[in-house]
C-alpha cells in the first residue's frame, strides 16, 4: 500500500497544484462498515497528501441522514462527489485504487 | 398406521401463507396467490406486460387489500409511469395523494459510475426502506433489475441480491422484482432464480400472425400451482389471465331441462329438451339451417323470461335479426327488451383468448342463462388445432361452473360430412350433438336432422327432416320407405299411400 503511493506521487505534476483550486468533496457512507471505514481513511489520506489546505470535505453517514440519499440519488456507497471545481463528478467504492482517484480529481 | 394418520393432518392443517394479486385467473393457478412476504421474479422480455402485471398487483393490494404499495422504477420516470398506467383505468394520482403509493424513479446515470474499490447498494436499500416506511408499505414492486445489472459489477449485484431478498423479507412486504429473460439463462446473469422464492416468466408469442400472452410459473417453493403455460390479455381493465377451470367436474349435476325452442326436437330429446348448464353442438354443412335452429333457441330462452347471449362471428346482429324476421322470429323485439345481448367481432380481429375473454367478460356483466356461438368453426381458423382444443375445454368448463347452456354452431365441409365431421374433437365435449344435413334424394335437396348423441337421456335414433318456413322450424312426421329417405314428392306419394292403406 505504502509502495503504491510512493510511485504515485511521482506522476504528481507541480503544475496540476498551481491551480489553487479549493475542492469541495462530499463523501457519503453507511456507519462502520468496512467499505465506509477504508474509503474515510483513503480520502482522508489523499486530501492530506495532494490537497492540503484547500478542500473542504464532509462525510455524510446516510444511516444518519437518510433523506439526502434521496437529493443526492444515491444507490451504491461509498460514494464520494466532487461538487467543486466543475463539472460534478462521482467515484463509488473504498477508494483503494488511488490512482483512479487521482485521475478523477484532476490531480494527475 | 397411527404415523400415518398423523402425517396427514399436518398435512392439511398446513396453509403456506399468501398475499392475493387481485389478478384474475393468476390467484387460481397459484391456489391463492404470491407468496407473503417474499419476492417473486417476474421474468418476460420487451413488451410482455411485466410493468402492468406489477402495477395490476400493487393497485389491487391497494384498492381490494388495503395494503400500501412502493413502486420503484428504474426505468420510467414516475411522471410517465402515471402516464403510462392511466390507460389502464389506474388513477394513481388518487393514490398518491391518500399516501396509499409512493413511487421513486432511481436514476443509474452509467457516466457517473466510476469505480474505484469495493462498493455496495446500502444506497439503494435505504432509499428502499425510506419508501417503504413512508407508506407503511406491504407489497414493493422493482422494475427492472436490468439496469442495475448493466451499471454494475456482477460479483457485487451477486451477493447484493440476494441480500436485498432476504432483507424484503425482514421487511415484511412481498415483492415482485421483474427483469429480461436471456436466451441461455432463465435470467440474464443467470443467478436471480435460484434465490427468489417464485419465479414467473411471461411471454408474447406470434402464431399465424395472431400475438398470444402467455405465463408461466416456473418455480414457487412450498406451494402447489398450476405447471401449465396460460394465455392472458391484458386490455383496458387489466390483466386477465385464463386458467383452465377445473371444478366443472365436482360441481352437481342438474337435472332440469330447458326446451330447445324447437316443439319436435324436444320430442327427440326424451320430450323434454336439453338439459340446463349442458352444453350443445350443432354441426351441418353450409345452408343446413344451423344459425336458424340455434336462433329458435335463443328465441325460445328469451320468451321464457331468461337471458341469452349470441355470439355471431360470421353474419352482423342486424343481419341475422333481418333473416330470421323471414322464418318468424322477431329477435329485435327481444334485443330492445333487454333479454337478448348480441357479441359481434370478426374472428381474424384478435385471438382465440380474446374473443373468449370478451365473451367472459359480457357474461359476467349481463349474466346469461344461455350463450350460443355461431360458428364455432369461424374461430378455428385462427390458431394451431392443439390451442383451440384447450381453450374451447376451458370455456366450456367455465360456462359449466356457471350453470349456462352453451350452444356451438360448427360448420363443416361437404367432404367431411360422414358422420364423422372432424370439429376439431369438440364433439367429445359436447353433451348433446345435433347434426343437420343436405341429402340429395332424386335431384332434389332435404334438410334432415338427427341427434348423433345426447348423454343421460333417451334420444330419437331417426333421421327427421325439416322445414324451415315463415312459421319457423317444423320437423316432419316419420316416413320411413324402403331405402332410407325420402324425397318430398316421393314422400308426398308414400304418405298418400300410408293413408289410403289404413
Amino acid at each position: 500500500m505504502l509502495n503504491k503511493k510512493k510511485i504515485d506521487t511521482k506522476f504528481n505534476v507541480e503544475s496540476n497544484l498551481a491551480g489553487k483550486e479549493k475542492y469541495i468533496l462530499r463523501l457519503f457512507i453507511t456507519g462502520i462498515l468496512p467499505n465506509s471505514v477504508r474509503a474515510v481513511k483513503n480520502i482522508k489520506t489523499i486530501c492530506e497528501q495532494y490537497l492540503k489546505g484547500r478542500y473542504d470535505l464532509e462525510i455524510i453517514d446516510i444511516y444518519q441522514q437518510p433523506s439526502l440519499a434521496f437529493t443526492e440519488d444515491i444507490i451504491a456507497v461509498p460514494v464520494l462527489i466532487k461538487k467543486f471545481p466543475l463539472p460534478e463528478e462521482r467515484m463509488i467504492g473504498d477508494l483503494s485504487n488511488i490512482k483512479n482517484v487521482l485521475k478523477e480529481l484532476d490531480l494527475v | 398406521m397411527k404415523q400415518l394418520e398423523f402425517n396427514k393432518s399436518k398435512v392439511n392443517n398446513f396453509k403456506f401463507p399468501k398475499t392475493l394479486t387481485g389478478i384474475q385467473g393468476l390467484d387460481d393457478i397459484t391456489f391463492g396467490g404470491l407468496p407473503k412476504n417474499r419476492s417473486t421474479l417476474l421474468l418476460g422480455n420487451t413488451g410482455c406486460g411485466k410493468t402492468i402485471m406489477a402495477m395490476e398487483f400493487l393497485i389491487n393490494g391497494i384498492v381490494i387489500y388495503d395494503e400500501p404499495a412502493v413502486f420503484i422504477a428504474f426505468e420510467e420516470k414516475t411522471d410517465e409511469l402515471v402516464q403510462n398506467v392511466k390507460s389502464l383505468d389506474y388513477d394513481l394520482d388518487a393514490h398518491l395523494a391518500n399516501n396509499k403509493i409512493y413511487l421513486e424513479h432511481i436514476q443509474i446515470n452509467p457516466d457517473e459510475i466510476k469505480e474505484s474499490g469495493k462498493y455496495d447498494l446500502e444506497g439503494l436499500f435505504i432509499r428502499l426502506g425510506q419508501a417503504i416506511n413512508k407508506v407503511n408499505a406491504k407489497r414493493v414492486v422493482l422494475d427492472s433489475l436490468d439496469t442495475l445489472f448493466y451499471n454494475f459489477d456482477y460479483k457485487m449485484l451477486r451477493s447484493e441480491f440476494k441480500r436485498l431478498l432476504s432483507w424484503l423479507k425482514e421487511k415484511q412486504v412481498t415483492a415482485i422484482i421483474t427483469s429480461e429473460i436471456g436466451d441461455a439463462f432463465l435470467t440474464r446473469e443467470g443467478i436471480e432464480e435460484y434465490v427468489a422464492d417464485c419465479v414467473i416468466t411471461l411471454d408474447n408469442r406470434i402464431t399465424n400472425q395472431i400475438s398470444t400472452r402467455r405465463l408461466r410459473i416456473i418455480k414457487y417453493r412450498g406451494s402447489f400451482h398450476g405447471n401449465n403455460e396460460y394465455p392472458f390479455v391484458i386490455d383496458e381493465k387489466g390483466i386477465n389471465v385464463f386458467p383452465i377451470i377445473s371444478e366443472a367436474s365436482q360441481k352437481e349435476s342438474i337435472t332440469t331441462r330447458i326446451t330447445s325452442g324447437i316443439k319436435d326436437l324436444d320430442e327427440m330429446l326424451g320430450k323434454k329438451g336439453f338439459y340446463d348448464g349442458s352444453s350443445i353442438l350443432i354441426s351441418g354443412t353450409a345452408g343446413t339451417g344451423k344459425t336458424s335452429i340455434s336462433a329458435s333457441f335463443a328465441y325460445s330462452v328469451c320468451e321464457t323470461g331468461k337471458h341469452c347471449l349470441f355470439c355471431a362471428f360470421e353474419e352482423a346482429p342486424n343481419q341475422i335479426i333481418r333473416n330470421m324476421r323471414s322464418i318468424g322470429l322477431n329477435l329485435d323485439k327481444l334485443v330492445k327488451s333487454g333479454s337478448l345481448t348480441f357479441y359481434y367481432s370478426r374472428p381474424t380481429l384478435q385471438n382465440l383468448e380474446l374473443h373468449f375473454l370478451a365473451i367472459k367478460k359480457i357474461i359476467d356483466e349481463v349474466k346469461p342463462n344461455v350463450v350460443i356461438l355461431d360458428p364455432i368453426t369461424n374461430l378455428m381458423t385462427e390458431g394451431p388445432n392443439n390451442d383451440i382444443r384447450s381453450m374451447l375445454t376451458r370455456f366450456v368448463d367455465y360456462l359449466k361452473t356457471q350453470h349456462i347452456t352453451v350452444m356451438f354452431t360448427a360448420a363443416i365441409t361437404v367432404g367431411s360430412i360422414e358422420r364423422n365431421p372432424s370439429d376439431e374433437g369438440i364433439s367429445s365435449m359436447v353433451d348433446t350433438w345435433i347434426m343437420v344435413q343436405d341429402i340429395e334424394v332424386d335431384n332434389e335437396r332435404t334438410r334432415s336432422l338427427c341427434v348423433i348423441k345426447s348423454r343421460g337421456m333417451f334420444h330419437s335414433n331417426d333421421v327427421r327432416k325439416f322445414n324451415i318456413s315463415d312459421k319457423g322450424i317444423t320437423l316432419m312426421p316419420i316416413i320411413t320407405g324402403n331405402k332410407g329417405s325420402l324425397s318430398d314428392t316421393k314422400r308426398k306419394a308414400k304418405e298418400h299411400q300410408n293413408l289410403s292403406t289404413t
